[in-house]
């Protein structure tokens, strides 16, 4: 099953390269999201047997971000089925600065797009440190051509610095695996296993001075590629420039399979008798990144950078709460499932703004609700959900980081999570409200997008989004059994409970 | 055999030195393939042993890649775009070699601190390997144009890989054939967007790149 799971997708991107017509290749994409999708679902009732000798495993983490990644892999298909067809041909002006630029090939964008999930699926399948860094490494270069699809000199100059900085970032992340190695090597003097399983009922045994400065190499390499302040400068960029699915992927996804290989490096960590070093700094990246985000999102003219210092806040979310252990492990592996889910409607509602407005600036945005009737609300639920508001999923999660936080006293981690939420609160809510009210602006924005205002929007740009919204909100209601377990399964591998 | 092994490792060094004080692109991309033909003979040498099938097949993979595929590929880059071929450093060659000689001393410092369980073949070889990573990472901070970064991120991937043939001589020839394939992917991708940077700008410096930021002055 692990098997067909990673090579689904990479054939099809390989057929995605060699065919020629557009309508089967868009076939194709959402073909392979649904085959993956069903493949996911059914290691949900029969878990895999471990392939490769241990090599590749499904645990409760690897299932649970495997699924969100299928699930919102395959909202971007659908998406982008729509998105690929309805794109200009040819060369056409910029909106930002009138300068003419094409597209990438549709091809390449699909292949790409098909491999990304196919590296993204080894990253949550892999049990082994080398082969998790071969696979991390894996989703940057696949997902590079993705942010250049719009092939002008911001994307290019986005795509640059999210090649040398995760490259290099990820680099570190290599040297810290090696450095695992030492720590493992022994005094025997024998090979030393990297599957984490070994790792792990090795702990004890494993040299702590090696062991503190793998997990330090790794926590930077990883949390580079997982946009944890300061390492975090890439992020704001690649999700801006990129095409709207993509970066509801990117931010959706990847950081979440970044957030999984820190996780991995924790487990080990913790097995090794050291956690608390572990959990004191991702308390401290978390922290930072909370506050950073929160700086960054009040006054944000551009809506997708805004979007994307948002992604920034969660991952110190997640951070903080692994950080905080007990109940606070538990809320980040639930709040990990609410924000990809909330990120991707919000993503992809911001790609029907930008569709019709033809501008990223918040000034340029006015009567969202009345322009569109489907996201204009869409986008304000998302702006709810994703500050944490009630009914929906992440107030649940992270109310549980804060209950955590509380259990072991720490009351001033406490007081400066509520007080970044609620900067990030005041900022979004500005923004998002500023933008969803009033008259639409002179000239109206419909002519631009060649349909006459008040029209419907279209089906699949909009019902994409609200799928994942539902899904939001039934969260923030009802939490599965079988989620609930496989959250709390989760959280165990790193002393949540 | 550690006569070898040590030859090799201070040769290493010396490309090092020479990539700092290097003024031509060309000849950058000719001294860090050199390095790839170095860092190829070190599985041999520091592996278990001169030929076994393990260390040859990484020894070829690394010549064949780091020695031929990556220099033409970046060559071409530098052939296509016809600009300037001067290496425009923010900080000066002087400095730049000066710099690398401390960054040799903190790599001596520090391979003597840390305390190796395993035994390796040359005590040389942890602080050739962690001069070469900073090296490496001075040369992408400090040079602007986007074919020196992607030199100085292969000259910092050659470090972590000197390190990783030194002291995990063991580990499975599949994930270094994968951590192989995954440079290799990185500098293609890089080599193409190199010729779009270039299509766009006429030029690769990365200073044009500077466009994406959250507040403008007005």
């Amino acid at each position: 099953m692990i098997p067909a799971l990673i090579a689904l997708p990479a054939l099809a991107g390989v057929a995605a390269f060699t065919l020629k017509r557009d309508a089967v290749r868009r076939a194709l994409l959402i073909g392979a999201a649904i085959g993956h999708g069903a493949m996911t679902a059914s290691c949900w009732w029969r878990r895999p047997e471990p392939v490769a000798s241990g090599w590749l495993a499904l645990d409760a983490a690897g299932l649970l971000f495997l699924t969100l990644t299928s699930l919102l892999f395959l909202a971007s298909a659908v998406y982008a089925a729509h998105y690929l067809r309805h794109e200009e041909r040819g060369r056409r002006t910029d909106f930002k600065e009138g300068l003419l630029f094409s597209n990438a090939p549709e091809a390449v964008f699909t292949g790409c797009l098909l491999f990304f999930l196919s590296t993204m699926t080894l990253v949550c399948a892999s049990r082994h440190l080398g082969l998790l860094w071969v696979a991390v490494e894996g989703t940057t270069l696949a997902s590079a051509p993705l942010i250049y699809f719009h092939r002008h000199h911001r994307s290019l100059e986005a795509t640059w610095k999210y090649l040398v900085i995760c490259s290099v970032g990820i680099g570190l992340a290599l040297l810290g695996t090696l450095c695992l190695a030492v720590a493992g090597a022994g005094s025997e003097g024998g090979p030393a296993s990297m599957v984490i399983d070994d790792l792990i009922a090795r702990g004890g045994t494993l040299q702590p001075d090696w062991l503190r400065l793998a997990f330090l190499l790794l926590l930077v390499g990883y949390g580079t590629k997982m946009g944890l302040a300061p390492l975090h400068t890439w992020l704001p960029d690649a999700h801006s420039e990129s095409p709207s699915l993509v970066s509801a992927l990117l931010s959706g996804a990847v950081l979440n399979c970044a957030f999984l290989a820190v996780l991995r490096s924790q487990q080990v960590l913790e097995a090794g008798g050291q956690g608390d070093l572990g959990r004191n700094l991702l308390m401290t990246f978390g922290l930072a990144s909370m506050g950073l985000a929160g700086v960054f999102v009040l006054g944000q003219t551009d809506y997708k950078r805004m979007l994307a210092y948002s992604s920034v806040e969660h991952m110190g979310i997640l951070a903080l709460g692994v950080g905080i252990g007990g109940a606070g492990a538990r809320g980040a592996m639930l709040h990990a499932v609410n924000h990809s889910l909330t990120k991707g409607v919000l993503f992809l509602v911001a790609g029907n703004i930008l569709h019709l407005y033809r501008t990223k600036e918040v000034a340029g945005v006015r009567g969202l609700v009345r322009a569109l009737p489907i996201s204009g609300p869409l986008w304000i639920a998302g702006m709810l959900a994703v500050t944490g508001s009630p009914p929906f999923g992440p107030f649940l999660s992270e109310f549980t980081v804060l209950y955590g936080a509380l259990e072991q006293g720490r009351s001033v981690v406490a007081a400066l999570y509520l007080v970044f939420l609620a900067i990030v609160f005041v900022g979004m809510g500005q923004t998002v409200l500023r933008m969803s009210q009033g008259p639409l602006p002179e000239g109206g924005p419909a002519p631009a997008a060649g349909r006459p205002a008040g029209a419907a929007e279209p089906w699949t740009s909009a019902m994409v989004p609200a799928a994942l919204a539902l899904i939001v909100l039934m969260l923030g209601v009802y939490v599965p059994p079988a989620l609930d377990a496989i959250v709390l399964e989760a959280a165990g591998l790193v002393g949540g409970r | 055999m550690t006569g070898w092994l040590d030859t090799l490792l201070v040769l290493i060094v010396l490309t090092n030195l020479k990539l700092l004080g290097t003024s031509r692109l060309g000849g950058c991309i000719r001294v860090v393939a050199a390095q790839g033909v170095l860092l190829g003979g070190l599985p041999l040498l520091a592996g278990g042993g001169l030929l076994a099938p393990r260390a040859l097949l990484l020894a070829a993979a690394g010549v064949g890649l780091k020695g031929i595929v990556f220099p033409w590929l970046l060559l071409r880059a530098l052939r296509e775009a016809k600009v300037q071929r001067e290496v425009q450093p923010y900080l000066g060659f002087t400095a730049s070699m000066l710099i690398g000689a401390g960054v040799l001393g903190i790599g001596l410092w520090a391979g003597s601190r840390l305390p190796l369980p395993t035994a390796v073949r040359s005590s040389l070889l942890v602080p050739v390997a962690l001069a070469t990573m900073l090296t490496g990472l001075l040369v992408v901070v400090s040079r602007s144009k986007a074919i020196t970064q992607v030199l100085g991120y292969l000259v910092f991937e050659n470090g972590i890989y000197a390190f990783g043939v030194g002291i995990a001589p063991d580990a499975p020839v599949l994930v270094e054939l994968g951590i192989l394939l995954d440079v290799f992917v990185a500098v293609f991708v890089m080599g193409i967007m190199i010729f779009h940077i270039n299509r766009e700008f006429d030029d690769i410096d990365t200073e044009r790149l500077s466009e994406l930021r959250d507040w403008r002055p007005e």
